[in-house]
């Protein structure tokens, strides 16, 4: 039975081809019997079709995540409500208290709220959204699914978070005597389009994460610089008043108000908070909304949105390579 | 009768060659099942020869880029002023992992892939699976989309087994009521709860590597894969676990599918597999009948 003669490598016949792969070659061969390249990235609608397929586990894939973030944790749960109440203790004691930027600012608790949990939304997006290829690879290669699941659902966890937060919001809002109009309904399509445009974020995050490792060493200080210039913890109109450069250079101006995190921001501010002496004031007003800030906003969202989606998308036959 | 299903191909053929001699079967009952084995196998691989392709690989070649070998890490600006420029580095080695193979599997066929250490049969895998693109000139062509177990640890370290069935399901493309309803088949078949009853609700991060191994798996053969390649997943399970899984990958075999099997242990290629093709340096050695190839195989490492 057992073969007792040496094995010399160089001497074993060439190994036998399959006779109809011989006969018709490997492509034609593969049409024949309809057979797909293997990894080949779908058409752009057929990827948002299988997209849309996978939606339960998009949601399902985010409400595990959530739950197991604190599971380590003695609290528990509990930390989804406490995380978002100390970040802003923090940095209501730092810039309400020691820097006391609350001058000129009604609501200051308020303002602050807003402005806190919206752009850390965006920045643990962005964050969680640029390992979330990385730090995935055994899921990507054991299991296929269009690989947009994944910053996308990175992008939803944060959503969840910030339901939590936009309690608290509310809870400051009528808790420092804000009168609920029809305006706070407006919170709504805001939120929408934040979500669409964090998520555009995300998704490009995602696939330079996905090759350049620097991209998590990196995004930190970007974020951090991006807070400072949106007017997250005081007013934008404080620091561009009396700045020589901005004298200088008013169309700088703009471009500080229209910039996308400082635009969600200030809009969201405008639905919550009263605002009657900004028409007075102009853009040195604390709660100044830029003309077209809505459509500028929807711009944004959707430039982003589907732009970072096709992106993402371009590279997708590359994401198991790690 | 249950007692001769129990009794593996590899048992057989150790018997045959006389190396193990405990069990309870006369010389005559070996030679004859040994016979029958080798009859049924003959059978399964020329039907198996007729069947539908479900994988082309055709002169597949694979390189890898590895970034900053040589040299250390390379200046900063030199780093920088590259990614501007987008040119490669200097450092970047070329690995030519796997040098145009070439070869065709059929429904309802078992192949093993064997070689040494780095001779290029995960690639090949990696590559059938779609994670690695080909070089031009080649390409791989698969029917539907192939599943790819590998040795790696959990699925989803955080989150508890029961997520990960249910979430795994998910991303198979299940819908709830299909996860919900594939879930207790996955636990059963996995028999995690046999040793601990609440491992179901632990982190898989608590997993030993052989229970995370038995969950993974079960996951992946829960549904029916018409490709389904194993990398040594199976390594870390006991031997009922391995008993078990074996007996599934036929199943999915019978079921019409194409499985593939890489192992170093030559028992459990043995057991699991008609066809075997030994990889060396990236090239196909031999393909053939999983005896002739495994015998050649286990001369060869043997002599040097």
């Amino acid at each position: 039975m057992t073969e007792s003669a040496v094995i010399v490598l160089e001497e074993l016949p060439p190994p036998p081809s399959d006779p109809e792969y011989a006969e018709l070659g490997g492509v034609p061969m593969a049409a024949k019997y309809g057979l797909k390249q293997s990894g080949k990235r779908p058409a752009l609608l057929d990827y948002v079709r299988v997209l849309w397929a996978r939606r339960h586990f998009i949601t399902g894939y985010a409400t595990a995540k959530n739950r197991a973030l604190y599971s380590d944790a003695k609290l528990g749960q509990i930390w989804q409500l406490l995380t978002p109440i100390l970040n802003v203790a923090v940095y209501d004691f730092v810039f309400g208290f020691l820097f006391n930027q609350s001058r000129g600012v009604h609501d200051f608790l308020l303002f602050l709220v807003i402005g806190v949990f919206l752009f850390n939304f965006l920045q643990t997006a962005m964050v969680y959204g640029s390992r979330s290829i990385s730090d995935q690879l055994v899921l990507i290669r054991a299991l296929h699914f269009p690989r947009a699941c994944l910053p996308i659902s990175a992008t939803v966890i944060q959503l969840q978070q910030l339901a939590f937060s936009m309690v608290i919001v509310l809870a400051v809002a009528l808790g420092t005597g804000q009168t609920p109009t029809w305006r706070w309904v407006l919170v709504i399509p805001a939120l929408v389009l934040l979500f669409l445009f964090n998520t555009g974020m995300a998704m490009i995050v995602a696939r330079m994460g996905s090759v350049l490792t620097d991209t998590s060493q990196l995004l930190p200080f970007i974020l951090r610089t991006w807070m400072y210039v949106s007017g997250v913890m005081y007013s934008l109109a404080s620091v561009l008043k009396d700045h020589p450069f901005f004298e200088h250079h008013p169309w700088m101006i703009n471009v500080a108000y229209y910039n996308p995190a400082a635009l969600f921001i200030t809009l969201m501010r405008n639905c919550l908070m009263t605002n009657d002496y900004a028409v007075k004031y102009a853009w040195q007003s604390p709660l100044y909304q830029p003309p077209g800030a809505w459509l500028i906003m929807l711009g944004w969202a959707v430039l982003v949105g589907i732009g970072g989606f096709v992106y993402f998308w371009k590279a997708e036959e590359q994401y198991g390579r790690g | 009768m249950a007692e001769k299903q129990t009794i593996l191909p590899s048992q057989i053929l150790r018997a045959v060659q006389g190396v193990e001699g405990e069990h309870s079967l006369s010389d005559e009952e070996i030679v004859q099942m040994r016979a029958q084995i080798l009859e049924e196998r003959a059978k399964r691989r020329a039907e198996a020869a007729t069947n539908k392709p479900t994988v082309i690989v055709d002169n597949l070649n694979i390189i890898y880029r590895i970034h900053g070998a040589g040299t250390g890490r390379g200046s900063a600006t030199g780093a920088l002023s590259r990614i501007v420029s987008r040119r490669t580095s200097p450092t970047v080695k070329e690995v030519h992992a796997v040098r145009g193979i070439s070869f065709v599997a059929r429904r309802g066929e078992s192949i093993g892939l064997i070689g040494r250490n780095g001779s290029g049969k995960s690639t090949t895998l990696a590559a059938i699976a779609g994670l690695l693109p080909p070089e031009k000139g080649g390409g791989v062509y698969t029917d539907g989309q192939p599943a790819l177990l590998g040795i790696n640890a959990a699925l989803m370290p955080d989150l508890t087994g029961e997520r990960n069935v249910i979430v795994g399901c998910l991303a198979m493309g299940m819908s709830k009521a299909e996860a919900k309803a594939a879930y207790q088949g996955i636990v059963d078949f996995s028999r995690i709860e046999d040793t601990n009853p609440h491992a179901m609700s632990l982190p898989m991060k608590a997993y030993s590597s052989g229970m995370a191994a038995r969950l993974r798996f079960s996951i992946a053969a829960s549904r029916e894969q018409d490709v389904l390649m194993i990398d040594e997943a199976l390594a870390t399970g006991d031997a009922k676990f391995q008993a078990q899984s074996e007996a599934r990958i036929r199943e999915l075999r019978e079921s019409a599918g194409t499985v593939f099997v890489v192992s170093h242990s030559m028992g459990a290629i043995r057991d699991t597999c008609d066809r075997v093709i030994w990889i060396e340096a990236g090239k196909i050695l031999m393909d053939g009948d999983v005896d002739e190839v495994a015998d050649a195989y286990e001369t060869w490492s043997k002599q040097s």
